[in-house]
């Protein structure tokens, strides 16, 4: 049957529209790749001067037609008796995500914990976690905004730059000032909480005014005060040392620096010093942190703010008109988003030991976004594995010199990672926009638990 | 009096080149309603690719008015063409396939365009600034005023008018096409009511698409003299000027292209204005702040029509 339809097809092909196709495709690519691929501009001893590298547009070229050629062969021409038979043994069976999903969760908390013994105490595997476990926190509270309300917030980082700003202006101006160097060592413990009320605080001055707005608009003008608090980081020159930026000190374990000399950790433990313990310690931190961030969003997904959030997110006007205040519920998503970013803030200036308003430009509120995005707006593991993809991915590009020799020369693999991230985010949009784990069990449900096909939800989902 | 006077000229020649840019996002939000993020990527490939043909056909400000009048038709030509196709590309790769999908998905995929083509001409021309030496060189002296420190001199350069006067032009030929043609007349007719006009015959896919491919061209345009008045241009102008350009696009009322270009003279002058009587730093905290004040005072903007809310 299968070898019938094949053959049917086969003989089907439109041969002078499939031609006429693939050279519509060779036009648009060449005046996609002329100017931009085909040269480029290079300093030499005197002047600027064009390379040309039509070699590489024929080989895209190649590529694209190629790939052009096979979809037009045997993807875009197949028969659509095919297309119902793959979907009715949809919901029938539980799928593979629906049997093992109740588990992933607790596996990955197991072994985050576990992590600094099975590294062996390797600081490279341990930073890189840092880093991913920062990211995951990140997305959870941007999450919040963007995968429960259901508000596009460009501006996420301002929030993570008010956080980390008040860990560096507090500890090293004001609390010196205020309590003198005793209370130092315990910096980073009052900070912590000031740095999201803070940002929380932020988040309902910014969130005030703009929350009215339609949801494209709204992410124009979080985008413009994200940029706003750059730009004023930078020339408030006074008050944050501008683009030079600030270096804040170390965070302490419950007042015990982790230092050589007496009274360090390692001497209250009776240990034998070793910077490595500073790394894990700050491991934990955020590793807690994170699960916090996780745990409270879960919590309140389940209380009626948090339904009021989803509700929000599926349709505003129905909210409106049932009575929920969208201007309160949106207000406490950004604001209650904006106070992990804070945490996470925080958490940045302490590990970093530095702060300066390069750190938050948009591109990271992108990379962001793209976590979210890629984890499947409004799923929380999802985000896990987004984050480890995406930083993962950062990072195997950073030492990936294998490329190196097939790239063009003078080309830096760093560069493509971006360029894959965007991609990434078109890519999820046009084939998976509910992202790759779409069954979800609902939060509410009447008498029995029963998982929901991401294709029953409107928008985004349960 | 004559330093506003030669603000007043700065911020008529910038808010040109923002307008340009603006009336790609209006015509394309008119239509179908979302912000294309990447509009202003796309203005940064116009100017690239027009920085490219310039040192390509080794352009320089020494040759005669006439051949560089003529030379500069060619590259605006190509830059236009270029540029045509990647947001023709992008509208069918990015954007097509996601019409009826949830409200916040073209918007996403718009960013994510937006870093893609940023990072494709970084990978590909690398990120270093792409200076030119200036082409279109002279002016004339408007008035000359002696101060204590020396004399102050309004000048317009030919460059400024360039600007303006090409700004009129295609902004008169854009007119006509939407005034006069039948595309353009498809055009309104599918901003009215797509479902509408798509029943009386109008393909409206095409009709989208050649509203991308013009938004493109004003936008490369704009990339064009953008490159030539400031000399430098690299792959990351388009954010900022395509947020000004969104901004002006708002302030004028989004969906109105005579607001549009209104929006860009607006922008361009308070912009210039800020930055001659109070700081310069600030400049861009400042159209930014605009945009705020507008959106959340102002949605409609200066000559857009109030949005009605429907279920």
């Amino acid at each position: 049957m299968a070898a019938q339809d094949a053959a049917s097809a086969r003989t089907a092909y439109d041969w002078p529209a499939i031609l006429k196709d693939l050279a519509g495709t060779a036009i648009v690519s060449m005046l996609l790749m002329v100017p931009i691929v085909s040269y480029k501009s290079v300093i030499t001893q005197y002047s600027l001067v064009l390379e040309a590298r039509w070699g590489t547009v024929f080989i895209i070229l190649g590529i694209i037609l190629a790939a052009r050629l096979l979809m037009h062969l045997f993807v875009w021409n197949r028969p659509p008796a095919a297309l119902p038979a793959a979907k009715s043994s949809g919901p029938a069976k539980a799928s593979l995500t629906d049997r093992i999903g109740p588990s992933v969760f607790p596996v990955l908390v197991a072994f985050a914990i576990l992590l600094p013994i099975i590294s062996g105490g390797d600081r490279r595997t341990i930073d890189l976690s840092i880093y991913i476990l920062t990211y995951i926190m990140l997305a959870w509270g941007l999450n919040i905004v963007v995968g429960l309300a259901g508000l596009l917030d460009l501006g996420y980082v301002a929030f993570y730059a008010v956080g980390a700003y008040a860990y560096a202006l507090l500890s090293t101006i004001y609390f010196p000032y205020w309590f003198g160097d005793g209370m130092l060592p315990w910096a980073f413990y009052i900070t912590l909480p000031l740095a999201g009320l803070l940002a929380a605080l932020w988040g309902v001055i910014l969130g005030f005014p703009v929350l009215r707005l339609r949801g494209d608009y709204l992410a124009i003008v979080t985008l413009a005060f994200g940029e706003i608090i750059r730009l004023v980081l930078i020339n408030w020159f006074s008050f944050t040392n501008g683009p030079q930026g600030i270096t804040v000190p170390k965070a302490t374990f419950f007042g015990l620096p982790f230092s050589a000399g007496p009274g360090g950790f390692a001497d209250f433990f009776g240990i034998e010093h070793n910077r490595i313990y500073y790394y894990i310690f700050l491991y934990y931190v955020i590793l807690i942190l994170a699960l916090v961030t996780y745990f409270v969003t879960n919590r309140l997904r389940r209380l009626p703010i948090g339904r009021a959030w989803e509700a929000l997110r599926e349709d505003e006007i129905a909210c409106r008109s049932l009575g929920i205040n969208t201007t309160n519920t949106k207000l406490t998503a950004f604001a209650i988003g904006a106070m992990f970013g804070g945490f996470a803030g925080c958490f940045f200036a302490t590990r970093q030991g530095f702060v300066s308003p390069e750190s938050f430009v948009f591109i990271e509120s992108a990379i962001i976004l793209a976590i979210v995005v890629l984890g499947g707006l409004g799923s929380q593991i999802g985000i896990v594995f987004a984050a480890i993809a995406i930083m993962g991915s950062f990072e195997l590009f950073r030492e990936l010199t294998i490329f190196q020799d097939y790239l063009p020369e003078g080309t830096d693999p760093v560069h493509f990672r971006m360029l894959a991230v965007g991609l990434a985010m078109v890519l999820m949009m046009r084939f998976r926009p509910r992202g790759f784990v779409t069954r979800r069990q609902p939060t509410v449900f009447l008498k029995e638990r029963k998982a929901v096909s991401g294709d029953l939800v409107k928008e985004g989902h349960g | 009096m004559e330093y506003f006077l030669q603000q007043l000229i700065n911020g008529i020649t910038l808010g040109s080149i923002y307008g340009l840019i603006a009336i790609g996002y209006t015509m394309v939000y008119g239509i179908i309603g979302m912000i294309n993020f990447a509009h202003g990527d796309v203005f940064m490939v116009g100017s690239v690719a027009a920085f490219l043909v310039i040192l390509g056909i080794g352009l320089t400000g020494g040759s005669g008015l006439l051949l560089i009048l003529l030379a500069l038709i060619l590259v605006a030509a190509v830059a236009m063409i270029v540029a045509s196709a990647y947001n023709w590309t992008i509208e069918r790769l990015a954007y097509k396939p996601l019409r009826g999908s949830f409200r916040l998905a073209p918007l996403i995929s718009a960013i994510g365009m937006s870093i893609v083509l940023q990072e494709f001409v970084r990978v590909n021309q690398e990120g270093r600034p792409k200076p030119v030496q200036p082409i279109v060189t002279g002016g004339y002296e408007l008035m000359t005023r002696v101060t204590e420190t020396g004399e102050f001199i309004v000048r317009l350069t030919n460059m400024q008018i360039l600007i303006i006067v090409s700004t009129l032009i295609l902004m008169a030929v854009f007119t006509i096409l939407i005034q006069k043609t039948s595309l353009g007349r498809a055009q309104r007719a599918c901003e009215q009511d797509m479902k509408m006009a798509s029943l009386l015959g109008i393909d409206v896919d095409r009709t989208i698409s050649i509203t991308f491919i013009m938004g493109a061209a004003l936008a490369a345009f704009a990339g064009l003299m953008f490159f030539l008045y400031y000399g430098v241009t690299d792959f990351f102008v388009g954010f900022l000027a395509g947020i000004k350009a969104f901004t002006a696009a708002v302030l004028g009322g989004i969906g109105s292209l005579p607001g549009a270009m209104l929006g860009g003279l607006i922008i361009g002058l308070i912009e210039t204005m800020w930055s001659a009587y109070f700081t310069v730093e600030y400049k861009d905290v400042a159209a930014f702040t605009v945009l705020v004040i507008v959106l959340i005072f102002m949605p409609q903007g200066l000559l857009g029509k109030p949005e009605v809310e429907k279920v």
